[in-house]
């Protein structure tokens, strides 16, 4: 038994850091990403109000906020709010159309909700002490595996085992055609691993490093002399991961969902 | 001192899975690069294209983000 | 014992491979993916569709009004331009008439001046002729008288006849 160690590794590694550091830094880079119930101290349950539970119904109320009460006059000349409504509205109805074809249409809402969730919850991610629901992997491997499902359920709908002619390559030379059927069927799988692994990844990587560099941001409290010079360095360092973040928030939103237009035209168009 | 071994080892492969970030970085750089130069040629068709540039540094990226994971696997769930 | 402490601290050491919040996440996710669903399958998207629908429809209406409107400019420019030609072919017209009347009024009273200053010529001339015969006959008598009194004066009787004779042959030659 090592109770110690059973207790939090992560905690420990602190410590060591703080030695190394020669001073009082804090690094916990993951605890931003605990999941704790919203009231009281307690274990969470599946049905525990969390902060889970917070960050994705706030998501929800945002989307509300911009797509309903934004458009509620009805304004022929829109205004700000209307505008970004209508915007986000045509940008991924474009995308659809184009990527996945007209007959995905039908799906343009499944998509549109994919979109609008990941790209509000990304958003509201970055606030300051704010909990990022995408940046973990149960959420995002819901997410990807709904698409799994909606894009295999779709091509066997539509095409019944014609649907398999989207592992076979017609265009190759036929010696090469089972290796490659090979190749496909396992990308065809690893298809909602990365799907899911980039979004949580992303959020995970960028809110982790914001959190180191924020980990050094006090150093001039602990020693005037390399604070000095570490302290500004380090702000700076925060500024620009943040900027960067916010286009990865909205970039992985976008790259999730053309992902999604892309798999669903393989479904609908399984033949090369 | 057996769990100080596997700790070290964790962290030393942890370190080793980060080089693979590098690769990710490369294989970016390289689509927009390509990107880029293509869309100086032309830059009409450019605009259609940048869909297509999106996934490509998707997947590019994804690669990257594997080793990521692998790093965090090791250090904290190892 | 080795694998007990490996799970608790897998489980302490990344939330995101914490497996105890999987079900409280999913479960929140599902629901918020649902409603989430509703809102824009029910409210949202047919709103915004409607409203670009709306806008496009304006916009044609717009542009087909806008076309009408031209259409209707270029008539009433065409309007003018015709009348204008018309207007200006009246105008030569008149001129033309006024010319010519002018012209005529002048031109009679030019004649009329003509005759009268003939006439009036006429006349005069006629009056000198008169002055001119009776400066004759005034000559002549006084031509007579002077004779008369020349003769007398030269201590002769003056016979008349003879006076008047020889007079009327002088103013002859």
């Amino acid at each position: 038994m090592r109770p110690a160690g059973a207790a939090t590794k992560g905690r420990r590694m602190a410590t060591e850091a703080q030695g190394s550091e020669g001073g009082g830094l804090v690094f916990h880079p993951m605890d931003q990403f605990m999941v704790k119930p919203l009231f009281g101290d307690g274990a969470v349950g599946m049905f525990t109000l969390t902060n889970v539970t917070l960050w994705m119904v706030l998501a929800v109320a945002a989307t509300f906020a911009l797509l309903v009460l934004g458009t509620s006059k009805r304004e022929i000349v829109p205004g700000r709010t209307q505008s970004i409504a209508e915007l986000a509205y045509d940008f991924i109805r474009k995308m659809v159309e184009d990527v996945a074809g007209k007959d995905a249409l039908p799906f343009f809402p499944y998509i549109m909700t994919l979109f609008m969730f990941i790209v509000f919850a990304n958003f509201l991610g970055l606030l300051p002490m704010a909990f990022t629901t995408t940046s973990h992997i149960a959420v995002t491997a819901v997410l990807a595996m709904l698409v799994f499902v909606t894009v295999t359920v779709v091509g066997f709908v539509r095409h019944g085992a014609g649907f398999l002619s989207l592992f076979w390559v017609s265009s190759a030379p036929l010696p090469l055609r089972p290796v490659l059927a090979l190749i496909e069927v396992i990308s065809y799988f690893v298809r909602p691993v990365s799907h899911s692994i980039r979004l949580a990844g992303n959020m995970m990587a960028g809110h982790a490093v914001v959190k180191v560099f924020a980990a050094f941001a006090p150093m001039i409290a602990l020693s005037v002399g390399v604070g000095i010079l570490v302290t500004p360095l380090s702000i700076l360092a925060i500024t620009a991961i943040y900027a960067l973040e916010v286009l990865v928030a909205f970039i992985q939103a976008y790259v999730f969902t053309i992902l999604t237009c892309v798999y669903l035209r393989d479904a609908l168009h399984p033949h090369h | 001192m057996e769990g100080d071994i596997v700790q070290m080892g964790a962290y030393i492969g942890a370190g080793l899975a980060c080089m693979g970030m590098g690769g990710a970085a490369m294989g970016v750089g390289n689509v927009a690069g390509n990107f880029l130069a293509g869309a100086l040629r032309n830059p009409s068709a450019a605009g259609g294209q940048t869909a297509t540039l999106f996934i490509g540094i998707a997947f590019a990226e994804a690669l990257g983000i594997f080793s990521f994971l692998v790093a965090l696997l090791l250090m904290f769930a190892v | 014992m080795a694998s007990e402490a490996k799970a608790a601290e897998s489980a302490s050491g990344l939330p995101q491979l914490d497996f105890s919040t999987f079900g409280n996440q999913i479960f929140w996710l599902a629901v918020a993916l649902v409603v989430l669903y509703f809102i824009l399958s029910r409210i949202a998207l047919p709103r915004i569709a409607a409203v670009l629908a709306e806008r496009q429809g304006t916009i044609t209406n717009d542009l087909a009004a806008a076309d009408d409107l031209k259409a209707r400019a270029v008539e009433a420019e065409e309007a003018y331009k015709k009348a204008l030609a018309e207007a200006s072919a009246e105008a030569q017209k008149i001129i033309a008439e006024t010319k010519a009347a002018i012209r005529e009024d002048l031109d009679r009273a030019n004649a009329e001046a003509d005759a009268e200053i003939k006439a009036k010529t006429a006349e005069g001339e006629k009056k000198i002729a008169d002055i001119r015969a009776g400066a004759l006959d005034a000559v002549r008598d006084v031509a007579k008288d002077v004779t008369a009194e020349l003769v007398a004066s030269m201590g002769q009787k003056a016979d008349g006849r003879s006076v008047t004779a020889a007079v009327n042959a002088r103013m002859k030659g």
